[in-house]
């Protein structure tokens, strides 16, 4: 098998499945409970994190939640409650994820204005542009760091400078929020000036259902869940403590020597894409072609995502050729039959219906190898020309 | 063990002539059948009525849908039993009628009365006043309206017995499965196919299934989607085999080798024929397609004939004549649909030409066939069947 959907979900590392394992049959006490059953349950929680606060910006301190969704969905809709009296307008782009995208709809439901900002063809939205919507109205930016479907690296960087910079000049109280949901374990995170940022463990391969929110320190959102008061009451409900404890571990693993996985990832990014140019005509990388190895090189991709149109093609197809061979892959397009399952991202990034269509993302982890690309290019070749062979009438 | 009583009416049974006691027979099988499930459960007919008693703690809605999924049921009602004095019939009526106060809040009500046994003394209007007074005197808040009544009580004097019963569930109507021989569905992932293949199970036949994909063209989850659409039919006919055949070698050459407008059609020709082998060779008399007259190109009446030529056995198409919204209705009514309007592509839909011919002539549809070896690849076709069992 070559897995190459590691942007959808990651295999999970065996060193965290072990820990899981054992945190569920033996340290299954109640954080919340005096006795020693319960403190040891409570150290999970404690080691699980520092030792991803270690891999954060200073002075925050990160929630636990049930994934990606609740961190993006608790970041906005907490901070829209507390500064719904500071103004309406909420900043944010048309390439997020939906867990994004949909809760600004219900925001806008409730009466919020919200701007998305439009991208370049590669994806990217130009820091120039959030510099521009920003005004004394503006309660929340939210920006991703990666995006999930090409790798671009969005400038989270200088866009939570320039809110620091306009909060501190007009005394304003504007959250920046990032979904780092792709590019946590990919790219460094420790120096972004963010007030909110959002991980999801699956994606950095830790347990399903895991995920955080980072939040500085100095801000106190209203409760998101209410309970018994876990999570310093803003995310009440007993603590997951095996899925804690694995998303700590996967964090710490995903993170050591990160920038000589990255630069493997890169190698491995590489040689498959100059081996699909060089082997198959009419193909288009979606995205930025260079790659970029921290969030300062914005503009560039992550190591981590490839997407490419493989013209007069239809993804799916492909997909579905691939996965014959033990490959798999992901489409830009839900179902081809219509275009209503067209992917938001690249329809924002101006392809047309027909080169969505045969977009294929391959998204890589620290586990493959240059030799499994050998294979997959050559896989990918066959299926390509067979499928231009036929034809298709659509 | 205690156990309720259900009446079981059925309905065209009923007039068969010389045949009768055959359908009879499959029938009870058949309700047998769907109340294997419980333990104790019982059924006989009684001078033309099924008796159906089941444990008590088997709650009545599911007793009941089991019932009116079997072909062949015209109705079915929850039902007591008293002995055959007018005074015992009143006590239990009033029983009966205090349950439903509580459970199905009636204000008024009315009495019909039967006699089928003529040896008893009150005659039928009398037994309807009679029982009617003493449960008005038993049941303080309720009164009689004869004319729009929220309940009418039937008590029925038979030879073994009273019988006391309120509304009919009605089932489907029809003949029991099995009593009209064998047919083989083609069946996509639509709306019509499936509506099809419950249409003709209702009249009693035996159903197969064939099912064509274009993997990978088309995707697993399209066949997982087509498995729960038989799963479902399968809730009223039991156990269902389906043929499962990759139509892409047929499709691709097709592609390669014939005029791009005929394309459906050629592959609906390809259809006819393998299904007809997976036919003969499964015992399955005749062929059934969701095919509604001037629904598609493929199915205007040109097309049907062009289709239908390529195969000696006859094709059933149950839903010809039907209007797409009601055969949709009928989808929502046997629970097809929401599985039906899941958006995977079938491999109807793959190859679509852009401007498919509408008024083919056979003799043109012939030529471009002659470019391909059509005995080998329906061959080959059938010889690559995959057979998958479906439980209900």
């Amino acid at each position: 098998m070559i897995y190459l959907d590691n942007s959808a979900t990651t295999r999970q590392y065996d060193e965290v499945t072990e820990l899981m394992y054992r945190a569920a049959k033996e340290n299954f006490g109640n954080p919340s409970s005096l006795h020693a059953l319960g403190f040891e349950a409570g150290n999970l929680l404690y080691d699980a994190r520092r030792q991803i606060e270690d891999l954060l910006p200073p002075a925050g301190n990160v929630i636990f939640t049930s994934g990606g969704t609740e961190s993006d969905n608790m970041a906005l809709l907490s901070s829209a409650r507390k500064l719904r009296r500071r103004g309406n307008k909420i900043i944010t782009t048309r390439v997020e994820h939906p867990a994004v995208l949909e809760t600004c709809r219900r925001l806008k439901e409730d009466g919020f204005e919200v701007v998305y900002l439009d991208v370049d063809v590669d994806g990217y939205v130009e820091e120039q542009a959030v510099k521009a919507a920003l005004d004394k109205n503006t309660i929340i930016v939210s920006i991703m760091a990666v995006n999930n479907e090409v790798g671009t690296i969005e400038p989270v960087i200088p866009v939570g400078r320039t809110v620091r910079e306009y909060n501190r000049k007009n005394g304003t109280d504007i959250m920046f929020h990032t979904d780092a949901v792709q590019a946590f374990g990919k790219l460094p995170m420790d120096d972004i000036d963010a007030d909110l940022i959002s991980a999801s463990a699956h994606k950095f391969h830790g347990p399903k259902g895991m995920g955080f929110l980072y939040m500085k320190k100095r801000h106190s959102l209203p409760a998101y869940i209410i309970g018994g008061g876990q999570e310093g009451g803003f995310r009440s409900s007993t603590e997951n403590t095996p899925g804690i404890a694995g998303m700590g571990l996967a964090a710490e693993m995903a993170c050591a020597d990160l920038m000589m996985k990255s630069s493997r990832m890169g190698i491995v990014n590489n040689y498959l894409l100059n081996g699909l140019k060089s082997e198959i005509k009419d193909i288009v990388i979606n995205g930025p072609e260079e790659l970029g190895y921290t969030l300062h090189e914005h503009g560039k991709r992550c190591p981590g995502v490839l997407n490419v149109t493989f013209e007069g093609t239809r993804g799916e197809v492909l997909l579905h050729t691939l996965e014959q061979d033990g490959i798999y892959v992901s489409t830009g397009s839900a179902c081809s039959s219509n275009k209503t399952g067209d992917s938001h991202v690249l329809q924002a990034m101006s392809m047309n219906h027909k080169e969505i269509e045969g977009a294929i993302r391959f998204s890589f982890s620290e586990f493959n190898t240059v030799e499994e690309m050998d294979h997959v290019i050559e896989r990918t070749k066959i299926a390509v020309e067979r499928f231009r062979r036929l034809g298709s009438f659509r | 063990m205690e156990k309720n009583l259900y009446i079981v009416r059925c309905g065209e049974v009923a007039l068969k002539g010389m045949n009768k006691p055959y359908f009879e027979r499959v029938l009870l099988e058949r309700v047998k059948n769907a109340l294997s499930c419980y333990e104790g459960a019982e059924a006989k007919w009684i001078e033309g009525l099924m008796f159906v008693r089941v444990p008590a703690d088997i709650p009545e809605d599911e007793v009941i849908s089991k019932c009116v999924r079997v072909f062949g049921v015209a109705s079915v009602s929850p039902a007591v039993e008293a002995p055959k004095d007018i005074n015992e019939i009143g006590k239990k009526a009033a029983e009966f009628m205090q349950k439903v106060i509580d459970t199905d809040d009636i204000k008024t009500f009315k009495v019909k009365g039967k006699r089928a046994d003529k040896s008893f003394a009150i005659e039928s209007p009398e037994i309807a006043r009679q029982v009617g007074g003493m449960v008005l005197k038993a049941c303080k808040v309720l009164s009689v309206d004869v004319h729009r009544p929220d309940c009418v009580l039937t008590v029925d004097v038979r030879r073994e017995g009273a019988y006391i019963f309120r509304d009919k569930v009605r089932g489907f109507g029809g003949l029991p499965l099995g009593t009209n021989g064998k047919g083989l569905i083609l069946m996509s992932g639509g709306i019509d196919s499936p509506v099809a293949a419950f249409m003709m199970a209702k009249r009693g036949m035996s159903i197969e299934a064939v099912h064509f994909h274009s993997y990978p063209y088309t995707s697993q989850r399209a066949q997982r989607k087509v498995e729960e659409l038989v799963r479902t039919l399968a809730g009223y006919m039991g156990t269902v085999r389906m043929h499962v055949i990759n139509l892409l070698p047929i499709q691709e050459e097709i592609v390669k080798n014939c005029p791009e407008d005929e394309t459906t059609l050629l592959v609906r020709r390809f259809m006819m024929r393998i299904a007809e082998q997976i036919a003969v060779k499964n015992r399955c008399m005749m062929l059934i397609t969701g095919e509604d007259l001037g629904q598609v190109a493929s199915q205007t009446a040109e097309a049907l004939v062009v289709t239908d030529s390529v195969v000696d056995m006859p094709v059933m198409r149950p839903l010809i004549a039907m209007d797409k919204v009601d055969i949709m209705d009928k989808a929502r009514e046997i629970g097809t649909y929401d599985i039906s309007i899941q958006p995977y592509e079938d491999c109807c839909t793959v190859f679509l030409p852009k401007h498919p011919v509408t008024k083919p002539k056979k003799e043109r549809i012939e030529k471009s066939e002659s470019a391909l070896d059509v005995e080998t690849l329906v061959k080959n076709a059938v010889e690559s069947e995959e057979i998958v069992e479906i439980r209900p």
